[in-house]
C-alpha cells in the first residue's frame, strides 16, 4: 500500500475505488442483459421469478449506475493532475463512495428481491419509480443528488484551489448540468406526457449533451496523456466539440418529442436538430486519428489508445449514424418503440461510453502497477486486451446489426403493415426474422461476454511483473 | 503561434461554445414553457382525465393527414359517471400502478420503454379487446390475473402476476382509456381502433 500511496494521489486512490465498482456492475450488466436478451426465444426463462422486465431494468439501471461511476473515477483520477494541486475533500470522496455504493447495493437488492409494490406513492418511494433508466426509488434520488453534489463541491474547489484550464472550466459548468438536470425527473404526476416531456429533458439532456461534454473532456486529457498532443489542440477541439454537440444536442431533445402529446412544431425542430448531432461526431474521429497518426500511433499505453480509437469510431456510429437513421419524424413514426431503438441503443451507450471509461482504467491501471511499460510488445503478445476488445466490438456489432434486422422486420410488419396493433405486435415478434435475429443477437451477446470476461482477466493482469517502465510521452508538437 | 487564424483560435472558439450554447438553451427555455402549457391535463392536446366519461375515437384528420383522438357521447368507465375529481383520482391511481409494477419494463407507453409486450398508447382502442360490450371486463380479468387469462397471440410470452387488487386494475384501465385520448400527431399510424357505437 505505501508504494501504491507514493505512486499515486489520493484522489487516484478513490478512482480506483469508483474503478472497481464499474467494473462489477458492468459485469452485472453483462448478466441481465443475456437473461433478457434469451427471455425473447424462452419466454418461460424465470418466468414469475424474475422476469422480462426485472433482468432489463437491471440491465439498463446498472448501466447508468457504472458509466457514472467510470466518469466520477475518471475526474478524480485526473483532477490533481489537471488543477496542479490535492484534492481538497479527500475523506469526503472516499465517504462519498461508500455512501453511493450502499445505496447502489440496496436499491438492486430490492429491485431483485420485492420487484414491484402496490399503486401507491410509498412504492415510489420506497420500490422502484417505473420510470425507464431512472426507476431508482425517490430515496435514491435524493441520495444520488447530494451525492453529485458532494462530487461536484470536490472537483470545483479543487480546481480553484489549483489552476484553471479550459478543460476543467468546460468539466466544472459540465457537472452543474449533469447534477441538475437530474432534478427534473423528481416528482410525479398523473399526465403521462408531462411526465415524458421532463424525463426526456433527464435522459436526453444527460446522454446526449452532458455524459458527451464530459466525456469529451476526459478524451481531450487522456489524448495528451497517451498521445503527447499539445494542449492548446485539444482544448481548442473540445471548444468546437462543444458549440457542435450542444448546439444541435439541446434542440435535438425536440426527436423525443414527436409523439407523446407535445406540440407538432417540434416535429420539424427536433428532426432539423437531431439530424445534425452527428456533425461533432465525426469531428471527434478526425480529431483522434488525425493526433494518432500523427504521432505515428507512438502511444504510452496500447490498449488505453485503441480503446480511445474504439470510443471516437463507436461515438459516430452507435449515436450518430445509428441514431441519424431513425431521428427524422417521416422514418421514426414507423420505427419508434421498436427494436431499432433498442440496435442504436447498445451502439450508442457501448460505442460513446463504456469505451471511454475502458480507455480510463487501463490507464489507471499502468500507473497503479508501477508506471510500467504499456505500449508494443506485451507479454503473450498482448492477447488479452487484443482479443478482449476484437470480441467485445464483434459481439456488439453483432448484437446491433441482428437488433436493426428485427427492428426493420417490426416496423414494416407491426408499424407499417399491422397498424401496431396488439396482434400486429405478436404477428411480428413470431415472424420468422425476427425470431432469427434475436437468436443471432443471443450468439452475439455471448461473443461480447466472452470478450467482458477476458477484459475483466486482463484488467487483473496486466502490467503485472513487467520491468519495463512507461515509454515516455512523445514531446507536445 | 501567430500563424492561427482567428476562426481556428482557441479564444474564438470558446466564445463561440458559450454562445452557442446560451442561445440554444434560452430556446430551449421558451419553447418548453409553450409546450407545458399545451400539455397540461385540460388542454386541447391533453384533455382532462374526466374525458374517461365520454367516448374514445381514433379519427382521420384530412387538414392534418393523421389520425387523432376524437371524444365523443358519454359513455362512462364502468357504467358510472365520474366527477372531475374523481376521475383524477382514478387516473392518478392508475399511473401510480403503472409505475409501481414497472409496466414500462415490458411495454411500450407512448412508444417508450421496452419492447418485450405491446405498446399501450391505443390499447384502450385495440381491436382484440373483441367489442365495446366485453372490453372493460376483459381488460379486468386479464389485468388481474394474467397468467390464466394470458393474450400471447400463440408467442408464448405471458404476463406476469403483478398482484393487481380490483381497484388498481380498474384504476389501470382508466389511466389506459385517458391515455388514448392524447393527442400524439398521428402516432401510432394507421391503427385499425376496434369498432364503437358512432363509427363512421
Amino acid at each position: 500500500m505505501s508504494a501504491v500511496a507514493e505512486r499515486l494521489t489520493g484522489g487516484q486512490r478513490v478512482a480506483l475505488h469508483y474503478f472497481a465498482a464499474a467494473v462489477v456492475l458492468f459485469a452485472a450488466q453483462t448478466f441481465f442483459g443475456i437473461i433478457a436478451g434469451l427471455q425473447f426465444v424462452t419466454p418461460e426463462l424465470f418466468y414469475g421469478v424474475l422476469d422480462f422486465s426485472v433482468n432489463r431494468m437491471v440491465h439498463i439501471n446498472a448501466m447508468v449506475v457504472w458509466l457514472l461511476y467510470g466518469f466520477i473515477g475518471s475526474v478524480y483520477w485526473l483532477i490533481e493532475d489537471e488543477a496542479g494541486t490535492e484534492l481538497v475533500g479527500l475523506k469526503l470522496a472516499r465517504l462519498n463512495f461508500w455512501v453511493l455504493t450502499a445505496a447502489v447495493t440496496v436499491v438492486v437488492l430490492v429491485y431483485l428481491l420485492v420487484q414491484v409494490g402496490a399503486g401507491t406513492r410509498l412504492s415510489i418511494w420506497l420500490i422502484n419509480e417505473g420510470r425507464e433508466y431512472i426507476e431508482a426509488p425517490r430515496w435514491a434520488d435524493i441520495g444520488i443528488v447530494v451525492c453529485m453534489l458532494v462530487f461536484f463541491y470536490n472537483v470545483a474547489a479543487t480546481f480553484m484551489k489549483g489552476r484553471w484550464s479550459g478543460i476543467s472550466g468546460v468539466l466544472v459548468l459540465d457537472l452543474v448540468g449533469l447534477a441538475g438536470i437530474y432534478l427534473a425527473g423528481m416528482f410525479f404526476t398523473p399526465n403521462v406526457s408531462l411526465d415524458q416531456h421532463w424525463w426526456w429533458w433527464v435522459i436526453h439532456l444527460w446522454v446526449e449533451a452532458t455524459w458527451e461534454v464530459l466525456v469529451g473532456c476526459i478524451m481531450a486529457w487522456g489524448l495528451m496523456k497517451t498521445l503527447g498532443t499539445s494542449r492548446r489542440i485539444v482544448t481548442t477541439w473540445l471548444y468546437i466539440e462543444v458549440a457542435m454537440m450542444l448546439g444541435s444536442g439541446i434542440l435535438g431533445l425536440g426527436h423525443h418529442y414527436f409523439w407523446i402529446g407535445t406540440p407538432e412544431y417540434w416535429l420539424g425542430i427536433g428532426g432539423f436538430f437531431s439530424a445534425l448531432e452527428p456533425i461533432p461526431l465525426v469531428a471527434m474521429v478526425v480529431h483522434a486519428v488525425y493526433d494518432s497518426g500523427r504521432h505515428g500511433f507512438k502511444s504510452t499505453n496500447h490498449p488505453a489508445l485503441a480503446w480511445f480509437i474504439a470510443h471516437a469510431f463507436g461515438n459516430f456510429f452507435g449515436a450518430g449514424v445509428w441514431g441519424f437513421m431513425q431521428t427524422l419524424p417521416q422514418i421514426n413514426l414507423y420505427t419508434h418503440g421498436t427494436q431499432w431503438t433498442s440496435s442504436h441503443g447498445h451502439l450508442a451507450f457501448f460505442g460513446a461510453y463504456v469505451t471511454i471509461n475502458v480507455a480510463m482504467i487501463y490507464m489507471a491501471l499502468q500507473k497503479w502497477r508501477g508506471d510500467v511499460w504499456m505500449s508494443g510488445d506485451l507479454p503473450d503478445r498482448g492477447f488479452k486486451w487484443k482479443w478482449s476488445l476484437a470480441l467485445t466490438n464483434l459481439g456488439m456489432l453483432g448484437m446491433t446489426v441482428a437488433l436493426l434486422i428485427a427492428g426493420y422486420q417490426q416496423s414494416f410488419l407491426e408499424r407499417a403493415v399491422g397498424g401496431s396493433t396488439w396482434g400486429a405486435f405478436f404477428a411480428a415478434q413470431l415472424d420468422p426474422w425476427f425470431v432469427q435475429a434475436m437468436v443471432w443477437r443471443n450468439v452475439f451477446g455471448m461473443v461480447f461476454t466472452l470478450g467482458v470476461m477476458l477484459l475483466i482477466w486482463d484488467f487483473v493482469t496486466i502490467g503485472r511483473g513487467e520491468r519495463r517502465p512507461m515509454r515516455a510521452a512523445a514531446q507536445s508538437a | 503561434m501567430d500563424s492561427i487564424p482567428w476562426w481556428a483560435s482557441e479564444g474564438a472558439w470558446k466564445k463561440i461554445a458559450i454562445w452557442v450554447t446560451g442561445v440554444m438553451l434560452a430556446v430551449l427555455i421558451f419553447l418548453t414553457f409553450d409546450t407545458v402549457n399545451q400539455i397540461t391535463a385540460g388542454s386541447e392536446r391533453v384533455p382532462h382525465y374526466s374525458a374517461i366519461n365520454h367516448r374514445v375515437y381514433y379519427r382521420l384528420d384530412r387538414a392534418r393527414g393523421y389520425q387523432v383522438p376524437v371524444l365523443g357521447d358519454e359513455a362512462p368507465l364502468f357504467g358510472r359517471m365520474l366527477s372531475a375529481d374523481e376521475a383524477e383520482a382514478l387516473v392518478t391511481l392508475g399511473k401510480l400502478t403503472v409505475q409501481a409494477k414497472n409496466c414500462m419494463n415490458c411495454h411500450t407507453l407512448l412508444g417508450n420503454g421496452a419492447y418485450f409486450a405491446p405498446d399501450l398508447t391505443k390499447s384502450w382502442l385495440d381491436p382484440a379487446w373483441v367489442s365495446e360490450d366485453v372490453r372493460e371486463e376483459l381488460m379486468l380479468e386479464f389485468l388481474k390475473d394474467p397468467a390464466t387469462n394470458a393474450r400471447t397471440f400463440g408467442s408464448g410470452r405471458r404476463m406476469p402476476h403483478l398482484g393487481l387488487s380490483d381497484e388498481e386494475a380498474r384504476a389501470v384501465v382508466a389511466f389506459l382509456k385517458w391515455m388514448a385520448t392524447i393527442d400524439t400527431n398521428g402516432f401510432p399510424a394507421d391503427f385499425p381502433a376496434i369498432r364503437q357505437v358512432g363509427d363512421r
